[in-house]
């Protein structure tokens, strides 16, 4: 009886491994998506955009709980306010160089 | 039913082998289906390991002594409990359940990170399939939980140390946590071998790292606390080999959890997160190989086996291949930003991780040094506790410092003067806490007095932290104060679940301090009706029964305990006689004062036939912190794994504004 299991578990394992293949016998694309270079450099621009947000966001909650004190906040806050805008821009730039069919 | 578990596990090293070669083709050649097909062998292979692991748990349960391992790991009169802790009590069962979750694991984290990280996740099924692999080789070939025999009449039982609740926890955390480490690493790996650099290995795996990392604290914890209520010398951590082992993975991990802040928040120290997360998980297996070897002398040792050059030959591939990787990708693992200051958040976690590091290379040469010696001089030199409390003390005091000081200070820079305002209040709490303790007559040790005030330093800083972060809120819009503490923890859990988790360490270095620097202990041989003292305690010894249990014979000294004028009730103390393992076991009485956290620890080393006793006796003040210590790190886990909606939402909408693929 365990032999019949054990070969039940086997021929079903082959199926579930098989199934991409079954589902699909001659599929019209076998490639994987994958990234291309700009949509890979966008991913970058991306998140540096966010990491600069997140950055001036947790600065000025630090600031206004007094984590972080004003002369500290003044010496920071211009630098990442450009970080933020330069990471935008990079983004725009980055749209402007897109083709039309690909924009969302 | 063995057939059937060895045919499971066959087809896990098949499903697994499968995944490891059709992965690397599949994401090498850039071929669709076979990169499904082999994430669906990933995720049978959890499905079969789950029938293995079942078939073995029926055949404990049933007492089915034809199967080897349940017979050497069981008896008949062994309670229920216990007969399930037999699973991961021996060599075999646990190398399964090890391959359990890391099949469970693999499945899991590969399905729910395919939806915005796809073509990163194609490298990661190898990676699993690759680890996987050995561990199914492992229990197909080298040490099988369904070897049979001719069924004994009764199995030889369990060690008696192993009879114990706590075991039914402990072991499966600690597996947790080490199998849970494979998640960073095999993302980290795909990463490597894909050339997907960018951040979402370090935000796929961060909850699943977060998540090994509270399990492996955890299971610590219950075992130190096993060790100190089952074996009996009157102590919680003995830096053996075996705890050790799980030690040094956590405090990789440790090191991991704050330095990838500076990578996510900075875009630095890229190579060095790798390299952490190769650390953790090659400690981890490290820490297996130690545990299940035999090849140290420890308490935990419970078997002796030929898997060690099996181990140590797969970690030394793991260690060379990983770093291969490393050096091949370390043009892209560049950095684009520089410390700009060493007085700076991103400084101060730098300073922790080396710390941390520090501490883990110090207990790694302790761990090693017998091997090494007996390989050299032909003599196992085993490093004694001095060693490792020297270390504990030159890193670990200079790290609960830290712990206040990084995440008060700036980004990037920090001046001097902002520097003094933020720590005016928190210093000034340390101070005063020092002083008084002073007075106290904590001067007697040093480094506890030491730690007991940057306690105190550390706790001011979170104290102020939530006051400051919940008024703040309130100043936002929050209606009420509990809204607004809501509004704080929930919006970054991460931030405020690890100032909890801060809490809990602060807990956890108070009660070491407090239990092993300012302890006190006594000896005495007692007849009936003798007394002895200990601080304010007076202890007498009243009686000595003797009760049959399922399982063994339990002798128990019955005290009288007294501080000052008031009586205390009684405290018990003994040993179990096992009856089928033949062992005896020393089985402590603890008296806890619940207002103080203090413990009288009673040990009755040796119960002679005239009815006297030689007993030895502890007082260990504020020891209960540790283990509350345990429910408040538990509770900071919980509250930084939550799940965040907004987070998740967030990034979908960037991988799919970068043109990530989304769909299957």
């Amino acid at each position: 009886m365990s032999l019949v299991f054990a070969a039940a578990l086997a021929v079903a394992c082959v199926v579930v491994v098989a199934l991409p293949f079954l589902r699909e016998p001659e599929p019209e694309s076998d490639v994987l998506d994958d990234l291309e270079e700009d949509e890979r450099a966008r991913l970058e621009l991306l998140e540096e955009r966010d990491r600069a947000l997140s950055a001036l966001k947790e600065l000025e909650f630090e600031h206004r709980t007094g984590t972080i004190a004003d002369e500290d906040y003044r010496a920071q806050v211009g630098a990442l306010r450009r970080d933020v805008a330069a990471a935008l821009q990079a983004l725009g730039r980055s749209e402007e160089v897109r083709p039309a069919n690909e924009r969302k | 039913m063995p057939e059937l578990g060895r045919a499971a596990l066959l087809v896990t090293l098949g499903l697994s082998l499968y995944a490891l070669i059709g992965g690397v083709v599949a994401a090498h050649l850039g071929r669709r289906r076979l990169a499904r097909s082999a994430q669906n062998a990933l995720v049978a292979s959890f499905f079969t390991t789950a029938i293995a692991a079942a078939v073995l748990l029926s055949a404990l349960l049933r007492n089915d002594f034809s199967f080897t391992y349940v017979a050497r790991s069981t008896s008949e009169a062994l309670p229920t409990a216990y007969t399930i802790s037999a699973f991961w009590g021996g060599q075999e069962g646990s190398l399964l359940l090890w391959l359990l979750m890391l099949t469970a694991f693999g499945a899991a984290a590969v399905s729910l990170n395919r939806r915005w990280a796809k073509d990163l996740t194609v490298w990661v099924v190898p990676v699993f399939g690759a680890v996987s692999t050995f561990f199914a080789f492992l229990v197909v070939v080298v040490a099988t939980p369904f070897a049979t025999q001719v069924a004994p009449a009764d199995g030889v039982g369990m060690t008696p140390s192993l009879q114990n609740p706590y075991m039914l926890a402990h072991p499966p955390l600690l597996y947790l946590g080490y199998v849970g480490l494979t998640v960073p690493f095999a993302f980290a790996m795909g990463a490597l071998l894909s050339g997907k650099l960018d951040e979402r290995w370090l935000v796929a795996t961060r909850r699943w790292t977060l998540f090994a990392w509270a399990a492996l604290g955890i299971g610590q914890l219950l075992g130190s606390h096993w060790a100190y209520v089952e074996v009996g010398w009157g102590g919680y951590y003995a830096w053996d080999p075996v705890e050790n082992a799980a030690l040094m993975p956590w405090l990789a991990a440790t090191a991991f959890l704050h330095s990838v802040m500076i990578q996510e928040r900075r875009g630095m120290l890229k190579v060095w997160n790798v390299l952490l997360v190769i650390l953790a998980f090659s400690l981890s297996l490290f820490g297996t190989f130690l545990t299940r070897s035999g090849v140290v002398n420890s308490i935990h040792s419970f078997t002796q086996s030929s898997i060690g050059p099996w181990f140590l030959g797969f970690i030394a591939v793991v260690v060379a291949a990983s770093l291969a990787l490393v050096f091949w990708r370390l043009p892209q693992l560049r950095s684009h930003t520089k410390l700009e200051s060493p007085v700076s958040r991103e400084a101060a976690f730098l300073y922790n991780n080396l710390l941390l590091l520090a501490l883990c290379l110090a207990i790694f040469w302790g761990v090693v040094y017998p091997m090494v010696s007996e390989v050299l001089r032909g003599e196992a030199v085993v490093l004694g506790r001095s060693y490792y409390d020297f270390f504990l003390r030159a890193f670990g005091l200079p790290l609960l410092l830290l712990m206040g000081i990084g995440p008060l200070i700036a980004w990037r820079r920090a001046s001097l003067k902002s520097l003094a305002t933020t720590f005016r209040w928190p210093t000034i709490v340390a101070l005063a806490s020092g002083v008084v303790l002073l007075l106290l007559g904590a001067g007697r040790s040093v480094p506890g007095l030491v730690a007991y005030t940057f306690s105190a330093f550390v706790l001011a800083t979170i104290v102020l932290e939530f006051a400051r972060g919940t008024r703040a809120r309130k100043a936002l819009g929050a209606t009420t104060w509990l809204g607004a503490f809501g509004a704080l923890v929930s919006r970054n859990r991460r931030r405020y679940g690890g100032y909890v988790v801060h809490a809990s360490i602060v807990m956890l270095a108070i009660g070491v301090a407090g239990s092993s620097a300012f302890d006190s202990v006594a000896e005495a041989k007692l007849s009936r009706g003798e007394s002895m003292r200990i601080g304010d305690y007076t202890l007498v010894y009243r009686s000595l029964d003797e009760r049959v249990a399922a399982n063994a014979t339990k002798i128990r000294a019955t005290l009288d305990v007294r501080r000052g004028d008031k009586e205390l009730g009684t405290v018990e103390a003994g040993k179990n006689a096992y009856t089928v393992e033949e062992q005896v076991s020393n089985e402590v009485g603890i008296r806890s004062d619940k207002l103080t956290g203090e413990d009288l620890f009673v040990i009755a080393e040796q119960i002679d036939a005239d009815g006297s006793v030689y007993f030895r006796v502890f007082v260990k003040p504020l020891v209960n912190l540790i283990w509350l210590a345990g429910l408040v790190f538990l509770l900071g886990s919980v509250i930084t794994l939550w799940p965040d909606r907004r987070e998740q939402r967030r990034l979908v909408a960037r991988a799919s504004e970068a043109g990530v693929p989304a769909t299957s």
